[in-house]
């Protein structure tokens, strides 16, 4: 981001329409000015109601998976059942109904929403036209990417905490509640319980700022918002059948999605971090080759829309 | 205009080309300006030339009137100064800064409606000039609810500022997008086509809302079509054809180079056209009752010609002057023909 713009914009010779600087009043500083723009940006995100409309569709999801079960276990021990990891344990306690939700939208629900919100970012201001606009205020096109990525960030994290939420109040109130079982078999409170889904809840997260930054790279290199957002979505899906393909092992370390499921190791006893870092560091890195891609091509394009 | 016209016409003598160009680099006479350009070129990814070595020369306290036929190259000029679009070469000072190295030094005194307005469909106009204030870094966010009812009141949308930019009629986006180059005072405007869409009255408003900005010193670059609007309201003219500029400069410099016609009625219409002839006056013809001939700037004195007519006993009952107008100006440098550039 460029250094705040705070040298009045004066000087030069005698200006006949005067007070075009003088009228601004006073200039807020430029972290104001920084966090004014984000939350206009963030308004503009939940003002469209399709955004609105996909959280309250993942904490539905979470709530029937809830309900689902509930009425599946109403005679059978869904213990020793297979599906998807920590359902079995739902039964036993309320709170992994989050976890499993959680887990369940991180391939596919979680992604698919970042697209839309992501791929909308850039390539939505370009087809309204309202970029070119943007930029004359003026705002800086570094300024107006990080913006962008952060809102979309923040858009990631409320949609993982609406499954996570979700999930906590529709187990209090179908399942027990109580000490945790741990996937390494001790015993947590509720308390470290939920300590621990906020944990994994910000891993998601974290995992989800790939996308985002992935969809803003794809919606930089198009005027059409729709196929940058499912062109983000394909990207994301491709991805994770090439980490299923035995043939492509030799790539799966480097895949942005090798580390997404890794939060597992959070629920044990004691915490085992070190796949955790891993992940995280295997997304900051691909967030730093994309996000700068996606400067490298707004900073440099013509704004002919 | 056909391919064929890619060749631009000759610059109108006076007008522009025989006067040393300002040096931009000279702090003050650049400071003078508030839009210079020189050697401004364009071309776009494909290869064509959009804009060609362009130096336009609008002075502060200007009203300049930029015109062209369709695809002329205005709009990509407009985006090239205020750095919407890189120029392929040459410079751009903006109110004497350097564009676009001083963008963000500049751009917050420039006002601009560039090819049309765009705003977000789902959010009200208020909601949209809101979105457009929280963008500018450089004003005070607590005047923000003030400056944002002035704006709609200044362009008559007070009463439609809550409902959806959607459902706006072409008139009232148009409106809206002045609204928001008004959002604070500005040293200059730049705003291409901004009656394009308005109703009668709303063109009117216009041309008043340009008249009172310029009387408050503002600087004022208009693209449109309408010519007789140009005629009302602008102090300079700059004319583009396929990508160069072929005239430039005040109003009536630039109509000042072109010939007016002489018109004599007369008994003796043949007699009166050899007058005319032997007097020094164009391309004389006659018919019915009536002689027409070109008074080429520097020609005869209409006074002696008249003279020379009564003394000739030709019959003459009136002799009108009738001037080129814009259009006829515009016509004569950007060619008859109505297709566009491809
Ligand atoms: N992004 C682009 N890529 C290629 N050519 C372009 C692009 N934008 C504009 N052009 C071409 O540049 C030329 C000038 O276009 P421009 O929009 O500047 O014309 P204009 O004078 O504003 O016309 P109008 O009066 O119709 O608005 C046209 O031939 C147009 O096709
Ligand atoms: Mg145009």
């Amino acid at each position: 981001m460029s250094a705040p713009d705070t040298a009045p914009a004066t000087g030069g010779p005698a200006r006949p329409g005067g007070g075009a600087s003088a009228a601004a009043g006073r200039r807020p500083s430029g972290a104001a000015a920084d966090l004014r723009l984000l939350r206009s940006e963030l308004a503009l995100v939940l003002s469209r109601r399709r955004n609105v409309v996909m959280l309250v569709v993942l904490a539905l999801l979470t709530a029937l998976v809830g309900v689902g079960v509930d009425l599946a276990t109403g005679d059978a021990d869904p213990g020793t059942g297979g599906g998807p990891p920590f359902l079995a344990s739902l039964t036993q306690n309320g709170l992994f109904l989050a976890f499993a939700s959680l887990t369940a939208s991180l391939p596919v629900f979680l992604p698919l929403v970042v697209s839309v919100v992501a791929g909308e970012s850039v390539a939505g201001e370009a087809s309204s036209g309202t970029l070119r606009y943007l930029l004359v205020t003026p705002v800086d096109r570094t300024r107006l990417l990080v913006t962008k990525f952060v809102a979309t960030v923040l858009y990631a994290a409320v949609a993982a905490l609406a499954i996570a939420v979700t999930g906590v109040l529709v187990g209090l109130v179908l399942f027990p509640v109580g000490d945790v079982v741990l996937l390494s078999g001790t015993t947590a409170s509720y308390g470290e319980g939920l300590l621990r889904l906020a944990a994994v809840t910000a891993y998601a997260t974290a995992m989800l700022t790939t996308v985002a930054a992935l969809g803003l790279l794809v919606s930089t290199l198009t005027e059409v918002p729709v196929a940058a957002m499912s062109a983000t979505a394909i990207v994301v899906v491709l991805v994770q059948i090439m980490g299923q393909v035995p043939q492509l092992s030799f790539l799966h370390p480097w895949l942005f999605t090798d580390g997404w499921l890794r939060f597992a190791d959070l629920l044990r006893d004691p915490l085992a971090l070190g796949g955790v870092g891993d992940g995280l560091l295997l997304q900051a890195g691909w967030v730093v080759v994309l996000l700068g891609a996606a400067w490298a091509r707004m900073t440099s394009k013509d704004v002919t829309s | 205009m056909t391919a064929a016209a890619g060749a631009p016409a000759a610059p109108r003598p006076g007008a522009r080309g025989d006067v040393a160009a300002t040096d931009l680099d000279d702090p003050d006479a650049a400071g003078a300006l508030a839009v210079a350009t020189r050697g401004l070129t364009k071309r776009f990814r494909g290869g064509q030339v959009a804009v060609a070595e362009l130096d336009l020369e609008v002075p502060r306290g200007a009203v300049y009137g930029f015109l062209g036929p369709n695809g002329s190259g205005k709009t990509t000029t407009i985006r090239m100064l205020i750095g919407l679009v890189a120029p392929t070469s040459g410079q751009v000072r903006l109110l004497g800064e350097p564009v676009p190295e001083a963008r963000a030094r500049v751009l917050p005194r420039v006002g601009a409606l560039v090819e049309g307005p765009a705003f977000h469909p789902y959010l009200s106009g208020a909601a949209n000039l809101r979105r457009a204030d929280a963008a500018d870094r450089t004003v005070d966010p607590r005047t923000a609810r003030r400056r944002i009812g002035d704006a709609l009141e200044r362009v008559g949308l007070t009463a439609a500022a809550d409902k959806r930019f959607r459902v706006y009629s072409l008139g009232m986006k148009q409106r809206l997008g002045l609204a928001a180059a008004l959002l604070r005072p500005r040293d200059l405007l730049v705003l291409d086509e901004p009656t394009n869409g308005l109703d009668p009255q709303g063109t009117r408003e216009v041309r008043a809302l340009v008249r009172e900005l310029a009387a408050d010193g503002t600087t004022v670059m208009v693209s449109t079509h309408l010519l007789t609007e140009v005629e009302q309201l602008c102090s300079h003219v700059g004319v583009m054809s396929a990508g160069h500029l072929v005239a430039q400069g005040t109003l009536v410099d630039v109509t000042a180079g072109t010939t007016t016609r002489v018109v004599v009625e007369a008994r003796d219409a043949v007699g009166a056209a050899r007058v005319l002839r032997a007097e020094g006056v164009g391309a004389v013809t006659s018919a019915g009752e009536e002689a027409r001939g070109e008074l080429s700037p520097g020609g005869p004195d209409p006074e002696r010609l008249l003279i020379a007519l009564v003394g000739a006993g030709v019959g003459v009952r009136q002799l009108r002057l009738e001037r080129a107008t814009l259009e006829d100006l515009f016509v004569d440098l950007t060619g008859e023909a109505a297709d566009v550039r491809a």
